[in-house]
């Protein structure tokens, strides 16, 4: 992929995720602090389609903008082709990972395994 | 190192009327042989229009022939003459002692390039990758024919691109910018603003080879636009802001 178009990802990941966090956290305001915290609060957050789908694009959008932002950390702080191919494919592998863990914690929330 | 003072008063190239004195203390670096840099500290007298670039060579002609150092026009033409002056990259020949207001003026090599000894670099990096971005106009009818004028340009065509025209390639702008000294692959700041300078040329029609190679993982988009090739360079270009536009090609906002 072009660096230019990993860029323009990497902005786009950026506003959405302030727009979306901050919608988060306005729904937080609902409640109380302590209350929003709760289990069977978070429980009810993410069996509630709507909210869960925005904090799973939330997870996209922020594991995306993180590790591409810790590729170009790491790309400047070391050149080689193997560690350049390494770093990239790491990126990816646990940004993949991420946003899997995270989506596991959801579908499992719905299917009442939890 | 040594601790010489004074220049004899009949040996020096400039007039000793109203002249004060400054320390001026000089890298002294031999790759060959040295393991670190050491400084060697001569006093000098110097008049208002005295530059460093002549206290230097006061010196080698009066105390110590052997530091090595690159000059050649004395006039900030030839873009020679780049070094660390009290921390800072200027050309040694357009810096007068004067204006440093400072008793102890301190000259190392300039930070991100090669030590050759002392004061002088290696520029290979900073050619190739000004080589590397096709520094000269690209158009298909490239010879002109009898009956045709020139590539007439209105004012307007020539504003968008001649600031970046009178770089000297002096690596000033490299040798402040904080990515070059971590990412050895990054292409610097001299060069991206070389890239626009042919992009923005209405002359020009390489506009897209020459985006394709600045858009690399070590190219444009590792400047964290710190700006600090922009505050050093002597000819007032401003390579940030070359930067800045050229991504406006590549983020679709400038065609």
């Amino acid at each position: 992929m072009k660096e230019s178009t990993i860029m323009k990802i990497h902005y786009g990941t950026a506003l959405a995720a302030v727009a979306l966090v901050a919608v988060h956290i306005l729904m937080r305001l609902t409640q109380g602090f302590a209350e929003s915290l709760e289990y069977e609060s978070v429980l009810a957050n993410y069996r509630f389609i709507p909210y869960a789908a925005m904090l799973e694009l939330i997870l996209i959008l922020l594991a995306v903008h993180g590790f591409n932002g810790l590729r170009v950390i790491l790309l400047e702080l070391k050149q080689g082709r193997t560690y350049e191919k390494a770093v990239s494919y790491g990126c990816l592998a646990a940004m993949i990972a991420l946003i899997t863990y995270g989506s596991r914690t959801i579908i499992m929330t719905n299917m009442g395994m939890v | 190192m040594a601790q010489v003072s004074g220049i004899a008063d009949e040996q020096t190239s400039t007039s000793l009327s109203s002249s004060n004195s400054i320390l001026l203390r000089i890298s002294r670096f031999n790759p060959e042989h040295d393991g670190s840099s050491q400084f060697m500290e001569f006093t000098v007298t110097y008049e208002r229009w005295t530059t460093v670039l002549e206290a230097i060579l006061d010196v080698k002609k009066h105390f110590d022939h052997s530091v090595a150092v690159r000059y050649s026009c004395r006039q900030a033409t030839c873009g020679s003459c780049g070094m660390m002056i009290n921390g800072k990259p200027r050309l040694a020949c357009f810096t007068k002692i004067s204006e440093l207001n400072s008793n102890v003026v301190t000259v190392e090599p300039m930070n991100n390039f090669p030590i050759i000894r002392d004061l002088a670099v290696k520029f290979e990096r900073l050619f190739d990758t000004h080589q590397k971005i096709k520094p000269y106009l690209i158009r298909d009818d490239s010879e002109l024919e009898s009956d045709e004028r020139e590539f007439l340009q209105s004012p307007e065509e020539v504003e968008q691109y001649i600031q970046f025209a009178n770089c000297i390639k002096c690596g000033l702008c490299n040798s402040a910018c904080p990515t070059m000294a971590t990412d050895s692959s990054f292409v610097g700041p001299q060069a991206l603003a070389q890239a626009y300078r042919y992009v923005a040329d209405s002359r020009d029609k390489g506009k897209d080879s020459r985006l394709k190679i600045i858009d690399d993982s070590h190219g444009i988009w590792r400047c964290h636009f710190a700006g600090s090739c922009s505050q050093v360079c002597p000819k007032g270009v401003d390579p940030a802001m070359g930067i800045q536009l050229l991504r406006g090609y590549l983020l679709g906002f400038r065609s």
